[in-house]
């Protein structure tokens, strides 16, 4: 698999892509045949209400998740049809999860957090350059109890980009943090977007986000609403929040 | 009104949420139940076996008058009796006929022996009546009536109304059964010498006075004084008084019922389930505490935001402390009901098995109610402090920290990891031996209930292979015998020359025994001394490395049972109190320590002993190894040998030793040992599941950054290896020192328990260990193979 992030191509191709839970008259239609093409290397945000199918389309395609219907494509690889093992290896090599409750081991410290990945991973940045990415070198051997809350995202965001991952998956990455450590975790997903040539998903309920994204997915009701393409991008300083 | 009655009578919104946790945690509260149940069980079964044994041991002996004293005597002219009546404290005495017979069935190629006992020839006895089973008493007028013993009836399928022919004294003679009997002084009734009940091979007749003091030529005279004594005499002084008035008849020397055999196996029974009904149970109590404890604490902390929101709400520390509270006792209350009817089962169950080696005519499996009152109280209190401790974190949590996220566990103070340990592992180990060393005492916890678990089960093993070694040391290392003759007096060892004769027998060897009451300063013990041949090969004495002894002349080789009754070690003297023929009062130095487990051997040479009694060339029977072709044969010359009172076959007697072993007392013992793998089980389990439940969010994120089942069931498995892994080596090491406390409060003078250390005990305990925690780790692996990585990552906690 191509790790290459050549602007021309798609990272992430979707067709008919639905997911229902349930069945009969339960049944919970999450996603309703979405058709998406993601080409590699630019920030994604995805916008839009509770239930409105976001999350379950960022779960598919970060291969924690099996679509019901239709398919997509990572590059050329069908994610549809890997298995549960290839998913985990699909996950191991090419991708990055950023959570909203951060989700660090709370028995390793930063630098370890960060270690845990990069010792299953084939061409990984070194522990310290990546935690020094998110300006968190000095804090290294602290604890996650010694940290604080968008401290700890940042741990979090230095163990998913620490792999060199292709694409990275931030699910509602500063719903738990107030408005200036929100500024500085986007300010670093945007420097690995730009520095690192790293495709960026960020789901979001803060719609200025939008800002400083190249593209903006709304969702409602389990389908995509509308597409829009940001010419002029701002940098994550200067989004008002 | 319904309104009223809703709020009167529907639960509380907590309440149904108490439900519904007992319901959603059924798996953990129920292996955390059935802990306390089998604790319980084993409260309630014991103390309901000791409580039934005692209390019907005691209506049986009182309805039955059985005497408090027993003097047994060569040949006292009845008018003794009137004597010993008058030692102030006896308030009623009773002379009898015993002598001993062999039973000739048809069918049976080996002679089978008998006790004979004297009936009075007018009215019922005045003490040591029976309890007539079927068809009716003896008529005095007919002389060839009898009463028989009903175990023995049974088995060989003999009824009143049947003949039955015996050899008594010598002469053969044809008998009319007219009724069936047991009686309170043959409980437990095993051949003499053998300590293993045996119905097929051991009967009691009763005939009555006249018919039986004619056989024996006893007429005018008895041969054993009962005695019964009024409340608050002084057993001791009247012991003494009877001996004085009958030593000049040949007193052997009376004793008390407590000194009684059947009496002293089933009192040593009634000992040892009372000291296992004290020391187990809390065990088992002490377990479920600490279940309970991490359970709670583990449910407590899950459930802070909810705790949270009903302060808010304005319920109090003490409302919400209570619904768990509840919880708790739910779970032990559980427990302890379902221990209660457990234990009945099991009891009844058990008094079956008892039924059939101590016969009582009636026994009714009854626990008093103020046991069942305390294995449920005592399962409230530990329950209750394994609970209590946690619940001052309900007291202590306000509603605002309650509402937010919890911090990340610290573990700044665990583990501090040096670099060059660092170097060594890798991160999923240094979470595995961080997460062990956070909490420590949860570790050190389950290390402590898992070693509990397998040394009980190492105890018990060994008390079961301490059986088998009993097996092989006394019927394979000291008797090489095939045959064991003894004699109705003590005859001339002429006979052995007559015995040796007999086609097939290969060779013979003889013995004496003598009734002797053997003291050391204030120990004493009531038996006999066994007189040997200098260096025996039938019937050995054999050191600790299973050697034979030498039996010298001029010392006496004690059993090790014996030698610690009496507080004595080689070279020190002992007084032996010879109790037959002239009654010598012999000083003998003990000059070596014998290896037995059944019974208290002393040893002396026979010609010493014979000397000592002036009586030499005397012996009271042989033992004989033969030709197993030639065997019918043989036994059918012995049993027509006027002089033979009995005959002992090894063969018949290990079988019916290993008979008892394998289904009545081993059972006890297996179900030890299988509710000791249990107990290894529901540690090991809950661990995993607690251990599981409060890591699901790691475990996810694990396999979300790319971690596979394997890795990811590494990080939560290794903790439970090296915790399994700690338990084995402190689990043995418990069990080793446990079976000696085991065999210790097991053994009596009457059988010693030894502790055997067999590797396989210890690999048997060991596999049960790791058995039941791969068993846990493979149902928690499941789990991680099924984990939701995508709701298990939005749970915030």
């Amino acid at each position: 698999m191509s790790a290459s992030t050549t602007k021309t191509k798609n990272a992430f191709t979707t067709s008919g892509l639905t997911k229902t839970y349930g069945s009969g008259e339960t049944a919970v239609h999450a996603l309703r045949g979405v058709d998406l093409e993601l080409p590699a290397g630019e920030l994604v945000v995805l916008l839009g209400a509770s239930g409105s199918g976001k999350s379950t389309l960022l779960n598919i395609l970060g291969g924690l998740d099996h679509a019901s219907e239709g398919s997509a494509h990572f590059f050329d690889e069908e994610l549809t049809s890997m298995s549960d093992h290839q998913l985990t290896l699909y996950r191991r090599h090419q991708v990055g999860f950023v959570f909203q409750f951060y989700n660090l081991m709370p028995s390793l410290t930063a630098l370890e957090n960060v270690e845990l990945v990069t010792e299953i991973s084939n061409d990984p940045l070194d522990p310290g350059e990546a935690l020094k990415l998110v300006g968190l070198e000095d804090r290294a051997n602290h604890f996650p109890a010694q940290l604080s809350g968008g401290e700890q995202q940042r741990v979090a965001i230095a163990r998913a980009v620490a792999k060199r991952p292709t694409v990275l998956f931030c699910d509602e990455p500063t719903g738990a943090l107030d408005s200036k450590t929100g500024r500085t975790v986007l300010g670093v997903l945007q420097d690995v977007n730009i520095n690192l040539g790293t495709t960026v998903l960020i789901i979001t309920h803060a719609a200025a986000t939008a800002d400083m994204a190249d593209r903006t997915i709304h969702f409602s009701d389990g389908g995509i609403r509308k597409v829009i393409i940001n010419k002029s991008k701002l940098s994550a300083e200067q989004i008002e929040w | 009104m319904s309104g009223n009655w809703e709020t009167k009578y529907s639960m509380t919104p907590l309440d149904r949420k108490l439900v519904r946790d007992l319901w959603r945690m059924k798996g953990q509260a129920i292996a955390i139940s059935v802990v306390i149940a089998l604790g319980v069980m084993l409260l309630i079964m014991m103390d309901g076996l000791v409580n039934s044994l005692e209390e019907t041991k005691q209506a049986y002996y009182q309805r039955y008058r059985l005497a408090d004293i027993f003097a047994p005597v060569k040949r006292a002219p009845d008018h003794l009796l009137a004597e010993i009546a008058r030692i102030p404290g006896v308030s009623s005495v009773e002379g009898r006929v015993n002598g001993s017979a062999l039973i000739n069935l048809p069918e049976i190629k080996t002679p089978l022996r008998a006790q004979t006992v004297s009936q009075p020839d007018i009215g019922t006895p005045r003490l040591n009546d029976i309890y007539l089973a079927a068809g009716r008493r003896i008529n005095p007028n007919h002389k060839n009536e009898i009463l028989l013993l009903e175990g023995f009836a049974k088995v060989h399928g003999l009824e009143p109304g049947d003949k039955l022919s015996a050899t008594m004294n010598g002469s053969r003679r044809s008998f009319q059964i007219v009724g069936l009997a047991q009686s309170p002084e043959f409980l437990f009734s095993a051949p003499p010498g053998e300590f293993m009940p045996d119905d097929a091979r051991f009967a009691v007749i009763w005939m009555s006075k006249s018919a039986l003091a004619a056989t024996y030529d006893m007429n005018g005279a008895f041969n054993e004084a009962l005695l019964s004594v009024s409340r608050g005499s002084k057993l001791s002084e009247i012991l003494a008084r009877v001996d004085r008035i009958l030593s000049s008849s040949g007193g052997i020397g009376a004793y008390a019922l407590r000194d009684h055999t059947s009496n002293r196996f089933i009192q040593e029974e009634i000992n040892g389930l009372k000291l296992s009904s004290r020391g187990v149970p809390p065990l088992f109590l002490t377990v479920a505490a600490f279940l309970l404890n991490i359970v709670v604490s583990r449910m407590l902390q899950s459930e802070r935001e909810q705790i949270g929101l009903l302060k808010a709400f304005g319920y109090s520390s003490f409302e919400i402390g209570v619904h768990y509270f509840k919880f708790i006792q739910t779970i032990a209350i559980g427990g302890a009901l379902l221990g209660c009817i457990l234990g009945i089962l099991s009891g009844r169950s058990l008094l079956v098995v008892y039924q059939t080696y101590y016969k009582f005519p009636f026994l009714l499996f009854q626990v008093d109610s103020a046991t069942f009152l305390i294995g449920i109280v005592i399962s409230v209190l530990s329950a209750s402090a394994g609970g209590i401790f946690v619940l001052r974190q309900v007291f202590a949590l306000t509603p605002a920290t309650a509402m937010r996220p919890p911090a990340p566990a610290d573990y700044s103070h665990s583990a501090n990891l040096n670099n060059s340990l660092k170097f060594l592992l890798d991160q999923p180990t240094r979470m595995v031996i961080r997460q062990l060393t956070r909490q420590p005492l949860r570790a050190v916890g389950a290390i402590v209930g898992i070693s509990a678990g397998m040394a009980l089960s190492v105890g018990m093993l060994s008390v079961l292979s301490s059986f088998d070694r009993t097996l092989d040391l006394n019927f394979n290392i000291i008797d090489r015998s095939d045959l064991t003759v003894s004699f109705n007096n003590t005859l001339s060892d002429k006979i052995l020359f007559e015995l040796k004769s007999i086609d097939g027998v290969i060779e013979v060897e003889p013995f004496r025994n003598v009734a002797a009451i053997m003291r050391n300063g204030f120990e004493v013990y009531r038996g006999g001394v066994n007189g040997l041949v200098e260096l025996p090969r039938l019937n050995r004495a054999v050191d600790k490395n299973l050697e034979s002894i030498r039996i010298t002349n001029g010392g006496i080789i004690l059993g090790a049972g014996l030698a610690k009754t009496l507080n004595i070690k080689t070279n020190d003297i002992l007084t032996v109190d010879v109790r037959e023929g002239r009654r010598p009062l012999l000083h003998v130095p003990v000059v070596g320590v014998a290896e037995t487990l059944i019974g208290s051997p002393a040893y002396m040479h026979l010609s010493t002993l014979n000397r000592s009694l002036g009586e030499p060339g005397r012996i009271s029977g042989a033992h004989l190894r033969i030709d197993s072709s030639k065997s019918p044969a043989i036994y059918k010359t012995i049993k027509n040998l006027p002089s033979v009172a009995g005959v002992s076959v090894k063969k018949q007697a290990r079988e019916a030793f290993k008979k008892i072993i394998d289904s009545g007392a081993g059972a006890i013992r297996y179900i030890m040992a299988a509710i000791a793998g249990i107990i290894t089980f529901g540690i090991v389990y809950n661990s995993a599941r607690i251990a599981f439940a409060e890591r699901a969010r790691d475990l996810a994120s694990l396999r979300v950054i790319g971690f596979t089942k394997n890795e990811t069931a590494f990080v939560l498995l290794a903790e439970l290896a090296i915790i399994t892994l700690i338990s084995l080596p402190v689990g043995s090491i418990l069990g080793y020192y446990l079976s000696f406390a085991i065999s210790r409060g097991f053994s009596t003078d009457l059988y010693q328990i030894p502790a055997i250390f067999s590797p396989q005990n210890f690999g048997f305990a060991t596999i049960a260990v790791l058995a039941a925690a791969a068993v846990s780790g493979w149902l928690v692996k499941r789990d991680i193979s099924t984990i939701d990585l995508v709701s298990s990552l939005k749970t915030r906690e």
